[in-house]
């Protein structure tokens, strides 16, 4: 079990040191994306509605209840 | 009942579509050239011929560039239903959070392992395995697709689900009806299959570029053999579903079938629009042009004498054929919001005679609730030319794509390929023509089913979070940005790698 676990990561580490300009480039893109999605984006832009403004399910439902009828 | 802000609505909606048809441009490329790799790769484990090795580098190079540049970019889409469209989320959350994060995970390990294995297994893994990989990576692709489309589906058709008054949540009451309903198997294989038009397209477009200039030619005649030949099984398929999906929204979703036809007044024996424009004004309005007789009615019902509504039979009703004009439906759908409003009250005062009754009201009149938030009568009607044209448009598309790939394969089998140089300044653009019609699909699904969020339950209107206008414009122009650089981005690698064109190489993307 432990060989397949150690040639699994052999496998990743060797494929990733390998990498030729283009993959470093897209890895580093992909980075960036990531980095700007789910740090800025959603902790800065987009919290979620509903999680803010209450605590708990009851109180949810409670304001859309309002919100919709 | 809140009051809705019009500029909010539609910074939100605007928001919306310009994430999704941006995440657009990257998924059905992804979807489609996954198979391509795959076919290429067991062609070179049958045979062992390095050619077409070298094929399955090439075009599995230019999928990693897209699937790279392209990840991740619909996640913004589930952060704008938890931030600009709260309302929405809650009302229809218990149906789709756990599958959808089920799936996310499943089609994300799946996807995540095999792409490794895919670009870094190069005469390091067996080959076989090496090659299911890239069929794995492709089944993981497609299946990533499923629920998100199964979501869509059931916001046009919403079935096998159930409210729940006290929660203010719709809730599963049955998962195959929710999964398996005819929209969302249509919705599931007519997107799927034009996204594999796209990506048969693309390698249409490269190769027939490599031939006009004189540049790796039997590489790019092989290529586009096999895209011609899965190009013209998809565009096959794609007009069976696309039947299908029409046939589905003739019985879910008649404004929208009326809007896509330009049909105003409804007619029996109603002719299916071949090529036409609309014209009059008001109530005036009519289709004309080119029309095949009889066939719609043939199409939606399968019964050339069937009735086909138009916009007019909806809005106001036509007792003769049982459809009820939308100011009764608006008249329900209200009975159906004060009756839920009443039972919360009979609850909350321990009446439970009260609230039984009041439960049984709003329940008989569920069917019309989304009515209930309308003033207008005509506030149920799509925009109709935008919805005509984008269906005509795609389906001329449609029509052309599959003239162009019986045309590109007749050139393949008989060697006429390369020096068919009309043929191949033709299939260069074919691409962003697949685009257009791939975009004008949404525009027909997602316009013609306006004002609906949740088809008959929940209007646009009353979806969004109550958020200032001044934020949502924020991040819309912060998508714009972030997204088209990112197209930038793409488009100046892909082409980079293009003119490198197709090499041996034994290092990884």
């Amino acid at each position: 079990m432990m060989n397949i676990l150690k040639n699994i990561a052999k496998f990743y580490i060797n494929g990733f040191k390998n990498l030729e300009k283009l993959g470093i480039r897209l890895w580093v893109l992909i980075l960036i994306k990531l980095f700007i999605i789910f740090v800025i984006l959603k902790i800065f832009f987009f919290p979620n509605f509903l999680d803010n403004k209450f605590d708990n399910d009851k109180d949810k439902s409670k304001y859309i209840f309002e919100q919709i009828t | 009942m809140a009051e809705f802000n019009l500029a909010l609505v539609d910074w939100s909606r605007a928001q919306f579509a310009l994430t999704a048809l941006y995440h657009w441009i990257f998924v059905p490329l992804t979807l489609g050239l996954s198979f391509i790799v795959a076919f290429m790769h067991t062609i070179y484990y049958k045979t062992g011929d390095t050619k077409w090795k070298n094929m399955t580098k090439f075009w599995m190079k230019l999928f990693g560039i897209n699937f790279a540049i392209g990840v991740s970019t619909g996640i913004i889409l589930e952060f704008q239903f938890g931030t600009n469209w709260s309302n929405y989320s809650w009302f229809m959350g218990d149906i789709f959070g756990a599958p959808l994060a089920i799936e996310a995970i499943l089609a994300f390990f799946l996807e995540s392992t095999f792409i490794a294995v895919m670009f870094f297994g190069w005469e390091r893994v067996s080959k076989k395995f090496h090659m299911m990989s890239s069929w794995l990576v492709a089944v993981g692709s497609n299946l990533s697709a499923l629920w998100i489309l199964i979501a869509n589906a059931w916001m046009q058709n919403p079935v096998g689900m159930k409210f729940n008054p006290d929660t203010v949540r719709n809730e599963m009451a049955n998962f195959f009806d929710v999964a398996l309903s005819s929209t969302a198997v249509h919705k599931f294989l007519h997107t799927v299959s034009q996204a594999y038009v796209i990506g048969a397209l693309f390698v249409v477009a490269i190769s027939a570029w490599f031939l006009l200039k004189k540049r790796h030619i039997d590489f790019a005649k092989k290529s586009i053999l096999i895209a011609s030949i899965f190009g013209l099984l998809s565009i096959g398929f794609v007009g069976l579903t696309g039947d299908g999906s029409a046939y589905d929204v003739a019985q879910t979703q008649p404004m929208k079938l009326a809007a896509m036809e330009g049909l105003y007044d409804g007619e029996t024996n109603a002719d299916l629009v071949a090529v036409g424009i609309i014209t009059g004004k008001d109530s005036d309005k009519k289709v004309t042009g080119i029309k095949i007789p009889s066939m719609l009615s043939w199409l939606s019902h399968k019964d050339v004498n069937a009735f086909v509504p138009g916009v007019n039979d909806i809005v106001n009703g036509n007792e003769e054929y049982g459809i009820l004009s939308t100011e009764a439906r608006m008249q329900k759908g209200k009975l159906s919001i004060n009756a839920l409003s009443d039972y919360k009250i009979a609850k909350n005062e321990n009446n439970s005679e009260l609230a039984v009754e009041k439960l049984a009201e709003f329940e008989s009149n569920y069917e019309h609730f989304g009515y209930g938030y309308f003033e207008n009568k005509e506030e149920v009607i799509p925009n109709v030319p935008i919805v005509f044209y984008s269906f005509h448009i795609m389906v001329i598309l449609g029509s052309f794509f599959a003239l162009l790939f019986a045309w590109l394969l007749y050139a393949s089998l008989k060697d006429k390929l390369e020096n068919n140089r009309l043929l191949l300044r033709i299939s260069v653009w074919s691409i962003l023509l697949g685009y257009i019609a791939t975009m004008l699909g949404w525009v027909v699904a997602e316009v013609g089913r306006q004002p609906w969020t949740i088809q008959d339950i929940l209007p646009v209107t009353m979806a969004t979070s109550n958020l200032g206008v001044g934020s949502v414009q924020t991040t819309f122009f912060i998508f714009l940005t972030l997204f088209t650089v990112l197209l930038i981005a793409e488009i100046k690698i892909m082409f980079t790698q293009i003119k490198a064109g197709p090499e041996e190489g034994g290092k990884n993307v």
